[in-house]
């Protein structure tokens, strides 16, 4: 009888303990980020959708080798380069990236022989459409320049 | 089954637990034949979100398959890319920096701890205390923030490679780990007090759903499920890899085999996870963190490759046959969560059906894990 009341007395107490805790977490400062009205601020090192490296005179980086291209597990990389006549390398003319199916390994990243590819910072990616993640990365590269 | 089920008068009736049920955490569905409250039989049903990883591995190039590995089981990501690249670099016959090793094991174990905190707030979830998700998802937050700032993901990683890692650690690294080591010590009583001792907790978990010794060994389940059953298996232990055997932890391991017993390994497992972090980053040397002669197409030489390491839910294997060329000729993938959910047809039986709900809790499936 008396383990009976005892058992009573300490579940009622555990319950009491649970209480006090969140009772303490209660008067604690918030610990969550009110994101849309403060934005997080990005890591050095996160891994947003790849971009061109822009060089001190804002150009791509890029040999159009395709080394990005062939390494890429999921074929979301689409490249065109061409040598423009008289020139010694090839011109980038078209990167295409499908980020619909990038798992941002960062292969790509890795891979290139002239560091001409860095990961954005950006996270703020939603649209109504597939066709809103198939970035132009040429396009955008040239946009910063302006 | 007991003889009155069998009788084909007696009245049972099928009920589907999923393949969409909150309790599931996934798309798993269990075909449960109930007498009333009680289960009679228990089936699971697998393959609603099968996705060829392993025939996926058959057709890209060994560094290829890398993100693969972080979606499988996506709650401890870290262990999966260790366990293959592991394997690929026992094939290649490829030795990694020691100070790559240290932070492999760093990371994983921070992983794991993650994947604890989320499991145990998801458990409670599912027995009906909202509460504890939020203080748990809070501490697993931190963690995140800080594989974040040095694997550039939050979930999926895709950090090691063969030979290494892909960047070495920033400064604020170890401070930062050491924090959380110290914020994770201060906050494990708050979790004994609050969850394990309550009584709502135990009087639900205590002697319920009952899996034996015995039948982890015939069905394979491995990791806290089997640790619970006072099994004391843990690869990291018994073949070990890494820099595991200069670190010194306890393997926890509880006789019960209830519901309890497995809540408990896990809770003690975060407690040897934060020892193993504390000791690692003592240890770490400095020096490189790739390898020098890593060759850039990985072709290892023929032959058959077993590598296992110890994930959060259990023991995971990548067996690797490569016929010499760039690409795997077989990558077979043992997953503990097939093994451990395997079991549930015969644990079940007999069980109520709120029970059983709370034991297939304590299993800590990730459904992604058991359909490759």
């Amino acid at each position: 009888m008396s383990g009976y009341f005892k058992e009573i007395f300490d579940g009622g107490k555990s319950l009491l303990v649970g209480l006090g805790i969140t009772f303490k977490q209660m008067i604690q400062p918030v610990v969550t980020e009110r994101y849309p009205r403060t934005a997080p601020k990005m890591p050095p090192r996160y891994r947003g959708h790849i971009d061109l490296v822009r060089d001190e005179e804002g150009n791509n980086k890029c040999i159009a080798c395709g080394m990005c291209q062939r390494n890429c597990p999921t074929g979301c990389i689409t490249i065109k380069g061409e040598k423009p006549e008289g020139a010694k390398k090839k011109v980038l003319t078209f990167y295409r990236l499908d980020f619909t199916t990038c798992s941002l390994c960062g292969i790509c990243v890795e891979s290139c022989p002239t560091d001409a590819l860095e990961f954005s910072k950006e996270y703020n990616l939603a649209g109504y459409s597939a066709g809103d993640f198939v970035f132009d990365l040429l396009k955008r590269c040239e946009e910063r320049r302006r | 089954m007991s003889e009155w089920a069998a009788d084909p008068s007696y009245e049972t009736f099928v009920l589907n637990m999923g393949p969409q049920h909150p309790a599931t955490h996934g798309a798993l569905r269990v075909k449960l034949r109930m007498d009333g409250e009680y289960i009679v039989e228990a089936e699971p049903v697998l393959g609603y979100i099968h996705r060829m990883h392993e025939k996926m591995g058959e057709n890209r190039t060994y560094l290829q398959f890398m993100p693969n590995t972080g979606r499988l089981d996506y709650l401890s990501a870290l262990s999966y890319n260790h366990g293959y690249v592991s394997a690929v670099e026992r094939a290649a016959g490829i030795t990694v920096p020691e100070r790559a090793e240290y932070l492999r094991v760093i990371t994983v174990e921070l992983n794991r701890i993650s994947s604890h905190l989320l499991w145990v707030g998801a458990f409670v979830l599912d027995l009906g205390g909202f509460t504890p998700l939020l203080y748990a998802m809070d501490d697993r937050e931190q963690i995140l923030d800080l594989l974040e700032r040095v694997t550039g993901s939050r979930l999926t990683y895709c950090y090691f490679r063969f030979g290494g890692l892909y960047n070495d650690v920033d400064d604020d690294f170890e401070a930062g780990a050491r924090a959380i080591v110290k914020r994770m010590r201060d906050k494990l009583p708050m979790y004994h007090n609050l969850i394990s001792k309550n009584i709502i907790l135990r009087q639900r978990l205590e002697g319920v759903g009952p899996i034996t010794g015995e039948m982890c060994r015939k069905y394979g389940a491995t990791g806290p499920v089997a640790r619970g059953s006072g099994i004391p298996y843990d690869v990291r232990r018994h073949e070990p890899y890494s820099v595991y055997p200069e670190l010194d932890f306890d393997i926890p391991v509880y006789e019960q085999g209830d519901s309890m017993a497995r809540y408990l390994v896990r809770m003690d497992e975060i407690e040897q996870s934060l020892r193993i972090i504390e000791q690692g980053l003592d240890k770490m040397p400095d020096g490189p963190v790739m390898a020098e002669k890593v060759p850039k197409i990985i072709k290892p030489p023929k032959g058959d490759y077993y590598f296992a390491v110890e994930a959060a839910r259990g023991s995971f294997g990548v067996r690797l046959v490569s016929d010499g060329t760039n690409t795997p000729y077989r990558l077979k993938l043992r997953s503990p969560c097939f093994s451990n959910v395997s079991l549930f047809g015969e644990a079940a039986r007999g069980m109520l059906l709120a029970d059983a709900v709370a034991m297939f809790g304590s299993l800590d499936l990730v459904i992604p894990d058991i359909d490759r």
